[in-house]
């Protein structure tokens, strides 16, 4: 009933002629509300990164400098920190460092942690992005064309080979892509570098390790959502307008697919920007994941503290496009929510 | 149970299943047997390919690879199960708080639930990874940590899909608490969908598993799973790629074996089994007399128009031989209840029935034209342009996701090559015609943004794109209230007035049909069994089911001492029609002549039919 | 004793801008041992004023009194039942039918009083092991009415309970649900869309439009007579056999989130200020049901003036 009521209520507003459905007043509300759950989530994320030193149990610094360490360096590199102040002053002091760009300082290097990051953070984004793009252009064609062509339960045997492979493929996680890719291209074919990142030739694998699974997943599931789409009654409406086929399935049956196909799209990008803490172990990419692992393992809890940041930070912002992208494409989207 | 026995019956079932057997089997008995193999260094035969007596050859302390991964075998799949333990217990109990708890406390924890749930797993993994430390057991408790926000996100969901059910407030009005309606009601609902998802996050977990041993944040030495062998592997991947294939092999087997394994157990569940082709039989044809049309000045003429779907048990056939015509500017009407066939036979001579469903007739002719012969594409304009739909449910029966004025604009565009303006201006003229007010604005609007009449009047506006001939409306307004279902009636009866267009009005409600129709057709079980003049519906039916129909409804001027005319029995199932007329098992009068001998559609010299061995009966009771 | 009385009932749902008055101070009686008809196109409140006599719907304010007393909203014994619409989602279809109606009875002499409903619907008693899977349509809402009744309850709200069912069938559990109504003497809040079946069933009526109720009275006397501009258009809205009825206003449906200020029917009115000048109190002025004719129309007082008449039926 309220989804009638809403549509009822909208009926009745006046909307005066605008260029996209982007700028009228439900469409306003949902920027402002999806704006102020942006900032709750980076809110609740610096807390959590705040909160992760705290959690750990026994003394950081001490764990950072092993136990040789003398009680004098300690006590020294924990006032330097700021660890000896009041947890309250010292959330403060975070909150507000983190808003002037000062992520802290590593226990191992006496880095700032910002300029690690800087160094770090463009090679993973050019591989999160790479991929993403890869996966995106094998999936939606692929997956239009197969929910096109196993509708109604059409071409079962087509149907049966690509879920099945398509299965296989998805569940195979990218670090063990990576290691076949490595065995395969590099140590058996000498065809590609398998580590490091220098030039054009050393993307190729971990950006394929990257987008192989998310491509066989996202094609998958936009196959299944075609398919819905196609037995949806306004497609039948298309038909019965005797539209060509093509432009039943692109224009009424597509956008539709997609819009289904974006919210778990967009989980799967996130999990891509995870992903690529794996990949770049296996390829030796100089990225932030490399770096994670390794601070992890030498407890360089300030440098971990940053990076967890920054990928979080990623995540929201993936979510964050893909809301307006969802917006974009289906204008009830932003109505429904709330 | 029968459900989930059905798993077993497909192939990638019986794979996923013994998949997961063998997995299991080798957790339990690899140390046990491999234990000796796996640990004993042989400096001699260090780094040595696949032989016959290391099957994967050894690694760089001369160990046996093989026996290494089959020891891991229960290392690895211990943790991923004790993970996935702990992510759904506390998944759960999240889920489900709100359901006990009270709205505002669901509302809390949804929304930190969908916060966190945002994150991929790996990353909470990685968090958790460093607040609990290095090793097994801190990756166990990452591991789980991470896996429940979407444990607690589906339970959420699922409960709320369960909570709206009305049996849950059912139980609630007869006083039964939350904590019982959760555990008899709620959960019992959801279980299949957990159980599901919990076999699906286990294979997740072991990967999981695997990628926090593979970056060395798992498992420490000398303990080892499979992520450690990997990882300790592709270091040397050069000198012996077996040391970390095999054990890259083992991970995405048993990943495997679980993914298909709740993949096989949602397809069971949920049955979503595809249906095969029908095979091409032979059409029983109804030994019907036709109604002669010699003239051709009919919109439609149809005959022995059969459509078969694909059943489980054998090829349905939900309309069996229905033959009518529809004369210019005539409005005919179908009436029967669900499971009639009355709205397949619409789609049916629409020619908007696909593959897997068939139609076959012997005769399906639109204004002349035999829409039996030739593909569908070469009949597109004929039927864009002269045959206007109207269906049921004015709600989904438009595309969302696109303008109402563009969705007019595109028959114009596509069967009247009209410009992306002119046809749009047309769409608003015809926006106009159907009485939507302020059509200028509304055509820039998107569907939700119409109320169910006024869209109801858009799809009547797309069929006036043309210049149709015929326009069949598919219980345009069962979805409409009273007053609107007024205005759409008015609608369709001042269009068919205007242009001397065609009408052939499915609809449940005789009441409805015999106002807005010249003749009526009654279906039952696929067939009709009476055609009539609309006048003649309420007094001078001759088909005992059609009285009965007529006496069923309740209107203004019911009888208020007497109880109302029932039909007994219920409407026969598609798939097993009983011999002899469909509808003698409910009938009054059926005689044994009706139960064995299928009546014929006769023709009397009014041109009125009627297929029933008791029609005079009937009709002199009259 | 058991007379059920809506005392100023409203419900909100929301704040703020999304806020919605779906029932907007309803004074409405059932008294005892009879059956009231409500009627309303959807999105009216009938079924939200069912909810809340249930308790699954907030009262914002008013109040809801059985027999002069509150309505316990705790404990075993709830003496309001609803029936739903929907006899496909009422039913658990993980419990036997006989599980869902034992629910609401005591313990102790629960398999006979199962058998005991289920003769009461005119079903089977072997029925009370089946699942709601292996029943029809009919014998589903037969099961739904049984639960309802196991409660023991003072009234039952009947909640569009044969709009999901086809017509052959709509007849049989209409039939029942009088006798049972007649044999029990119980007190029913019957609600439908469908004013021939409201006729059949209540003795009295309320018609509601957008949260508030526009008239009430006998049956016979709304039907034959009615008052409210509202209630003729319904009226008149009916297809009749063998009718072919007048053109209708092709007015739309008012936004319940919105509703017009005043009598909220006026921008449909076929004799409020879009066609009379000078009625414009009808814009301004919340009419009042509390007068001899009980239709909350300003002008109903006046229902014999000439250009009032219904317009052709």
């Amino acid at each position: 009933m309220s989804e009638a009521v809403s549509a009822v209520s909208i009926a009745s507003i006046a909307v005066p002629a605008p260029a996209t459905s982007l700028f009228d007043r439900p469409a306003l509300r949902f920027a402002v509300r999806r704006l102020l759950r942006f900032v709750v989530s980076l809110w609740v994320l610096m807390t959590a990164a705040f909160g992760m030193i705290y959690l750990i149990p026994g003394d950081p610094v001490r764990a950072s400098l092993g136990i040789t360490a003398s009680q004098a360096l300690v006590n020294e590199r924990r006032h330097a920190l700021g660890l000896d102040q009041p947890m309250l002053v010292q959330y403060g002091h975070y909150l507000a460092g983190l808003l002037s760009g000062n992520f802290g300082t590593s226990l191992a290097s006496r880095l700032p942690v910002a300029r690690i990051i800087a160094d770090r953070l463009p090679a993973t984004l050019e591989l999160a992005v790479a991929a993403f793009v890869l996966a995106v252009v094998i999936a939606i064609p692929l997956g239009t064309v197969m929910g096109v062509l196993t509708r109604g339960g059409r071409a079962r045997r087509a149907e049966l080979a690509f879920t099945t492979t398509s299965v296989i493929i998805g569940a195979i996680p990218d670090f063990v892509v990576g290691v076949v890719l490595v065995w395969i291209v590099g140590v058996h074919l000498h065809w590609l570098p398998v580590a490091g990142r220098s030039g054009f030739g050393s993307f190729v694998l971990p950006v394929m390790s990257l987008a192989i699974g998310p491509a066989a997943i996202l094609s998958r599931i936009l196959r299944v959502e075609m398919i819905t789409a196609l037995q949806a009654d306004y497609v039948r409406t298309a038909r019965a307008k005797r539209l060509p086929a093509l432009a039943v399935y692109l224009r009424h049956a597509l956008p539709n697919a997609l819009t289904a196909t974006i919210t778990l799209g967009g989980l799967l990008l996130s999990t891509m920007v995870a992903g690529t803490v794996l990949v770049e172990n296996v390829f030796a990419w100089p990225g932030l994941g490399s770096t994670i692992v390794s601070s992890i393992l030498t407890k360089d809890y300030p440098v971990v503290q940053g990076i967890v940041l920054v990928y979080g930070i990623g995540v929201l912002a993936v979510n964050l496009l893909v809301d307006i992208a969802l917006a974009l494409l289906d204008p009830r989207s932003t109505i429904r929510e709330s | 149970m029968a459900r989930w026995r059905a798993v077993l019956r497909t192939p990638v079932g019986v794979c996923a299943s013994l998949g997961l057997l063998v997995l299991l089997v080798f957790a339990v008995i690899g140390p046990m047997v491999w234990s000796a193999s796996a640990s004993r260094t042989d400096v001699a035969s260090m780094l040595q390919g696949p032989s016959g007596s290391h099957w994967a050859g050894t690694d760089n302390l001369g160990r046996d690879i093989l026996a290494r991964v089959l020891v891991a075998t229960r290392l690895s799949v211990e943790l991923a199960l004790l993970a996935t333990l702990l992510a759904v217990v506390i998944g759960i109990l999240l889920g489900t708080a709100g359901f006990v708890l009270g709205r505002r406390a669901a509302r809390i924890v949804a929304a930190v639930v969908n916060i966190v749930v945002a994150f991929p797993g790996l990353l909470l993994a990685l968090f958790f990874a460093v607040i609990f430390g290095v090793g097994a057991q801190g990756a166990v408790l990452a591991i789980g940590l991470a896996g429940a926000p979407a444990f607690a996100r589906l339970a959420q969901t699922l409960v709320a899909s369960v909570e709206q059910r009305d049996f849950v407030a059912a139980a609630r009005i007869a006083g039964v608490g939350r904590v019982r309606v959760l555990l008899r009601h709620v959960l019992p609902n959801i279980a299949e969908a957990l159980i599901v998802n919990a076999a699906i996050g286990a294979g997740g977990a072991l990967l999981a598993f695997a990628s926090l041993s593979f970056l060395g944040l798992g498992v420490q030495a000398p303990a080892y799973d499979w992520g450690k062998l990997l990882g300790d592997g592709l270091t040397g991947i050069y000198e012996q790629p077996i040391a970390a294939l095999a054990p890259g092999i083992a991970v995405i087997v048993a990943g495997l074996a679980f993914n298909l394994f709740g993949e096989t157990l949602a397809k069971g569940v949920g049955l979503t089994t595809t249906l095969g082709r029908v095979p091409l039989g032979r059409t029983k044809r109804a030994r019907a007399t036709e109604p002669v049309s010699e003239e051709d000045d009919a919109v439609l003429d149809v005959a022995d128009l059969v459509v078969t779907l694909p059943g489980h048990g054998g090829p349905i056939r939900p309309v069996r031989g229905v033959g009518f015509r529809i004369g210019r500017g005539e409005a005919v009407g179908v009436v029967g209840e669900s499971g009639s066939g009355k709205s397949l036979t619409a789609l049916a001579v629409s020619r908007l029935i696909e593959e897997p469903a068939r139609v076959e007739a012997s005769r399906l002719r639109f204004l002349g034209t035999d829409l039996r012969a030739g593909a569908a594409r070469t009949h597109r304009r004929l039927l864009g342009t002269s045959l206007a739909m109207v269906f049921q449910d004015p709600m989904t029966s438009l595309n969302p996701t696109r303008r109402v004025g563009s969705q007019l604009a595109e028959v114009a565009r596509q069967h009247g090559g009209l410009s992306r303006g002119a046809a749009l201006a047309l769409a608003i003229d015809r926006l106009r015609a159907v009485r939507v007010p302020a059509a200028q604005r509304r055509a820039r609007q998107y569907p939700h943004e119409f109320s169910g009449g006024m869209r109801q009047r858009a799809m009547i506006g797309m069929g006036l794109m043309g210049t149709p001939a015929l326009i069949v409306a598919d219980e345009p307004t069962t979805a409409l209230d009273v007053t609107v279902q007024r205005q759409v009636l008015d609608l369709l009866r001042s269009i068919r007035r205007e242009n001397s267009v065609a009408l052939l009005l499915i609809s449940h409600d005789v009441a409805v049909v015999s106002q807005v129709c010249d003749r009526v057709l009654v279906m039952y079980a696929g067939r009709i069994v009476e055609d009539l003049p609309a006048a003649e519906l309420a007094e001078g039916a001759r088909h005992p089911y059609t009285r009965a129909l007529v006496a069923a409804v309740p209107d203004m001027h019911t009888d208020l001492d007497r109880p109302l005319a029932a039909i007994p029995g219920r409407a026969p199932d598609p798939t097993r029609f009983p011999t002899g007329c469909a509808f003698a098992p409910r009938c009054a009068l059926a005689t044994d002549r009706c139960r064995t001998e299928e009546p014929l559609l006769e023709t009397d010299d009014a041109g009125r039919r009627v297929a029933c061995w008791h029609a005079e009966l009937v009709g002199a009771r009259a | 004793m058991s007379e059920l009385l809506f005392d100023d009932v409203s419900v909100r749902y929301g704040s703020g801008r999304r806020a919605l008055t779906a029932v907007e101070g309803v004074r409405l009686v059932v008294p005892d041992g009879e059956v009231v008809g409500l009627v309303g196109e959807s999105g009216s409140g009938k079924s939200t004023l069912a909810k809340a006599a249930v308790g699954l719907a907030p009262v914002s304010a008013g109040r809801i009194l059985l027999g002069g007393q509150p309505m316990p909203m705790r404990g075993a014994r709830r003496p309001v039942q609803l029936v739903f619409q929907d006899p496909y989602s009422s039913l658990d279809p993980r419990m036997t039918i006989g599980a869902s109606i034992g629910e609401a009875v005591p313990r102790r002499d629960r398999r006979a009083e199962v058998a005991r409903l289920l003769d009461l619907v005119e079903l089977d008693a072997e029925l009370a092991g089946s699942f709601p899977g292996q029943l029809s349509g009919g014998q589903r809402q037969r099961v739904a009415l049984a639960r309802a009744l196991a409660a023991r309850p003072d009234v039952v709200i009947a909640d569009e309970i044969t709009s999901a069912l086809d017509v052959s069938i709509q007849g049989t559990v209409l039939n029942l649900l009088r006798k049972l109504q007649r044999e029990l003497g119980m007190s029913m809040l019957f609600i439908s869309h469908n004013l021939a079946v409201v006729r059949y069933v209540a003795t009295s009526i309320a018609v509601m439009y957008l949260g508030r109720i526009v008239e009430h009275g006998p049956t016979e006397a709304v039907l034959a007579d009615p008052q409210h501009p509202y209630t003729r258009d319904l009226l008149a809205a009916l297809p009749d056999m063998g009718q072919s009825g007048a053109g209708a206003t092709d007015a739309e449906p008012a936004d319940p989130h919105h509703p017009p200020p005043g009598c909220h029917y006026h921008p449909r009115c076929p004799v409020g200020p879009l066609v009379r000048a000078d009625r414009d109190r009808c814009r301004t002025e919340t009419p009042s049901i509390d007068h001899r004719h009980h239709a909350a129309c300003h002008f109903a007082a006046l229902a014999s003036e000439p250009t009032m008449q219904r317009s052709s039926l």
